[in-house]
């Protein structure tokens, strides 16, 4: 019944989160925004899902397991970082800079 | 007269955006992550009435019941709560908006796409399922029955996770 418009809102969703990875400096912030095309993706399983069966359920449940443990080894190596430079501003961490 | 689904979803699906605009724009971490909540919350809403209520409850749950409260833990944890702002400047802001406003245009084709019938379920196919199998059977069926190996590797990939974080935030091992 929905499914144009969940295309169209998961869309929308995926395009602000990756206006929020260009646009912020903070690597949780930039890390948060990702989480949150995952879940506009998510949006698009649970929308074909609706009409071509469970199968695109059982995706959602698989990348929300993949998300869970990204943010878990994510914020630890943020945390890393920090421990090692005293800021998460992505604009100081350019070890690899040439 | 649109239908009450028709409003509440509407409702959601713009609290959902406007939620996220919020969370990107907002200058303090710990405001984002609470208006990336509320859109998570918002996304769920959606989700039950796009019958998917377990995905739904899953979403609570796993998203703003565990992952988000590990991020505002990690924020608290880095005292960034009273940060100032960390937004790029003006020129890089104008680009990444103009990015962003491209890439939508460039996603706009995806409001007509569709699945070929033939291959799309009668109408109400999963509502009967739902009614049958129960929410969490239509779910946990095709789980554990073709989807089991990935399921095993879901496990090993957290097992990973976990000793991998706590391999990174010992200081010491």
């Amino acid at each position: 019944m929905f499914t144009g418009a969940t295309l169209v809102v998961s869309a929308v969703l995926f395009t602000i989160g990756t206006i929020g990875v260009l646009l912020r400096r903070n690597a949780i912030v930039i890390f948060m925004c990702v989480e949150l095309m995952l879940n506009a993706v998510n949006l698009t399983f649970v929308a074909f899902a609706e009409r071509l069966g469970v199968a695109g359920q059982i995706f959602v449940f698989f990348v929300m397991a993949v998300a869970a443990a990204e943010a878990a080894v994510g914020l630890a190596i943020i945390l890393a970082v920090y421990r090692h430079k005293e800021t998460v501003d992505l604009q100081h961490i350019n070890l690899l800079k040439g | 007269m649109p239908s009450i689904l028709a409003v509440v979803y509407w409702a959601f699906a713009g609290l959902a955006v406007i939620a996220s605009a919020m969370c990107i724009t907002r200058r303090n971490p710990l405001a984002s992550a609470l208006w990336l909540v509320q859109t998570l919350f918002c996304v769920a809403v959606l989700f039950t009435i796009l019958h998917a209520p377990f995905i739904g409850v899953l979403q609570v749950l796993v998203y703003a019941g565990a992952i988000m409260v590990l991020f505002l833990f990690v924020i608290m944890l880095l005292n960034l709560g009273r940060s100032s702002g960390d937004l790029k400047g003006l020129v890089a802001c104008a680009v990444g908006t103009v990015l962003g406003v491209g890439l939508l245009l460039d996603l706009r084709p995806i409001a007509h796409a569709g699945p070929p019938d033939a291959i799309m379920l009668p109408a109400g196919a999963l509502d009967s399922m739902l009614v049958h199998q129960g929410v969490v059977g239509s779910v946990a069926g095709p789980l554990f029955d073709s989807y089991l190996v990935p399921f095993e590797i879901t496990s090993l990939l957290l097992t990973a996770a976990i000793v991998g974080a706590v391999v990174l935030a010992k200081r010491k091992l």
